[in-house]
């Protein structure tokens, strides 16, 4: 298959597009009032069709995330990144613990194991963090146990 | 906006043969479209009639709202290069002079650049050349005719992926800057698919697909698992593909699939795996009642 610089054909691209350009505004590598790359820069890196990278932009003006200014482009929003990460917090829930209480249960892992498993989990990743193996920049806008 | 190309009720009859069957479609202005299917499905005859090198039997053509077939001021707007293209006896560079004064658009720049980017020796006669040679000259030809109506029919015979790669790239980055309409009819549907905003699926001579291409992914997937399970599941969908081994089974769907369905693929345990493009023209085309125009796949992607 050819190479599409990491999207895959099995969801439309453009919401993978409009994914990747989330998850790097909410990770901080564009930064709030940055210039975001253009239609035709997007299209080109990811070797697909300028209209297709546009649908995906535009699902994150839609989202309030980026805005237009008129003749200079596109650029991230101010309060984007609380917007996702917000979001996220709201989704933590469904996404994440859901399976693995899903998953606990099927393997009789009751919830006082889990809690300390989760929390047995923690600890080791703190000292990763002090240990300067993790970067700690999550660790302060994520969720503490 | 008038369309820029607009078909209806398309066929074209051989002796004892149709290639082309009542085909109707619309392309806009601007867009990139890719013409898909099998070999001999009909593409390169249909390609041959918008460019007005064949004439249909019976329906109606239209590029820029008018009839291609003998009109100058219609066909001046537009450039086709075929597989194989055939070159009179002349070097390279003779070669893009000749198609610089046949197309208003041409841009001479842009031939030099793509002509280093295939490392076409511009000195070489044409006779001389390799075949994949020869399909980098057509293509060079084709981009920079700059056409309003750019029409490629599997132009990479001979190419290798590298250079395929490199035809993919100066298409959208040109198409980027000049913005045209492009059909490319290709049968390499998996290294072609970024490209195109909509897709025309063609077999044996009857458009069995019509859509925006990435309307298109994920639209169908297969869902495996155990047999209860998957048959439970899929279940009041259109099913394209069955099959089982022991308790096990295999089902390639239509879907869409809302949040609610996903859960409840995890919660059976299913595994849920989407068709690419190329793998959904596979089937589109392998059903026996094509119905997967326009309309009936809205339906579903937005049902």
């Amino acid at each position: 298959m050819r190479e599409m610089a990491g999207l895959d054909e099995g969801t439309p691209l453009f919401a993978q597009l409009a994914g990747r350009l989330a998850e790097e505004i909410a990770a901080g590598g564009l930064a709030e009032g940055e210039r975001v790359p253009s239609t035709n820069e997007l299209a080109a890196y990811y070797r697909i069709n300028p209209a297709t990278a546009a649908k995906g932009i535009n699902v994150l003006i839609d989202e309030g995330l980026l805005e237009k200014r008129r003749g200079i482009g596109m650029f991230v929003a101010a309060g984007a990144r609380r917007l996702l990460l917000d979001e996220r917090r709201r989704l933590f829930a469904e996404r994440y613990v859901e399976p693995l209480v899903d998953e606990a249960a099927r393997l009789g892992i009751g919830t006082d194991e889990l809690a300390g498993l989760i929390r047995a989990a923690s600890q080791a990743r703190a000292s990763h963090v002090e240990a300067g193996d993790i970067q700690a920049s999550h660790v302060e806008e994520g969720i503490t146990l | 906006m008038t369309p820029a190309i607009s078909v209806t009720g398309l066929t074209r009859g051989y002796r004892g043969h149709i290639a082309l069957d009542r085909v109707t479609f619309d392309i806009e202005p601007g867009s990139i479209t890719g013409l898909l299917g099998r070999n001999g499905a009909g593409k390169t005859t249909l390609l041959r009639i918008l460019a007005g090198q064949e004439f249909p039997s019976a329906g109606q053509v239209h590029v820029f709202g008018a009839s291609p077939a003998e009109n100058d001021q219609v066909l001046r707007r537009m450039v086709l290069i075929r597989e194989d293209q055939v070159y009179p006896d002349i070097k390279v560079r003779h070669a893009l002079a000749a198609a610089s004064w046949c197309y208003p658009g041409w841009s001479a720049e842009l031939a030099s650049r793509l002509l280093a980017d295939f490392a076409l020796p511009p000195d070489r006669p044409v006779k001389k050349l390799s075949r994949g040679m020869r399909s980098a000259l057509g293509i060079v030809i084709g981009l920079a005719a700059r056409a309003e109506l750019t029409l490629f029919d599997e132009p990479y015979a001979g190419l290798d992926a590298v250079a395929r790669q490199t035809f993919y790239d100066a298409l959208l980055a040109d198409y980027a800057e000049h913005p045209r309409t492009i059909l490319l009819s290709t049968h390499l549907i998996d290294e072609a698919a970024g490209l195109f905003e909509r897709v025309i699926v063609i077999d044996r001579g009857r458009i069995v697909l019509a859509a925006a291409a990435d309307d298109l992914r994920g639209v169908a997937m297969t869902v495996s698992g155990p047999v209860l399970a998957v048959d439970d599941f899929t279940a009041g969908h259109q099913v394209w593909e069955r099959r089982q081994i022991a308790s096990q089974a295999s089902v390639v769907m239509v879907g869409p699939l809302d949040e609610d369905d996903w859960a409840r693929a995890r919660s059976l345990r299913l595994d849920l795996e989407p068709l690419t493009l190329q793998q959904l023209v596979v089937h589109a085309a392998a059903q026996p009642a094509p119905d997967m125009t326009d309309e009936s796949v809205m339906e579903r992607t937005s049902a």
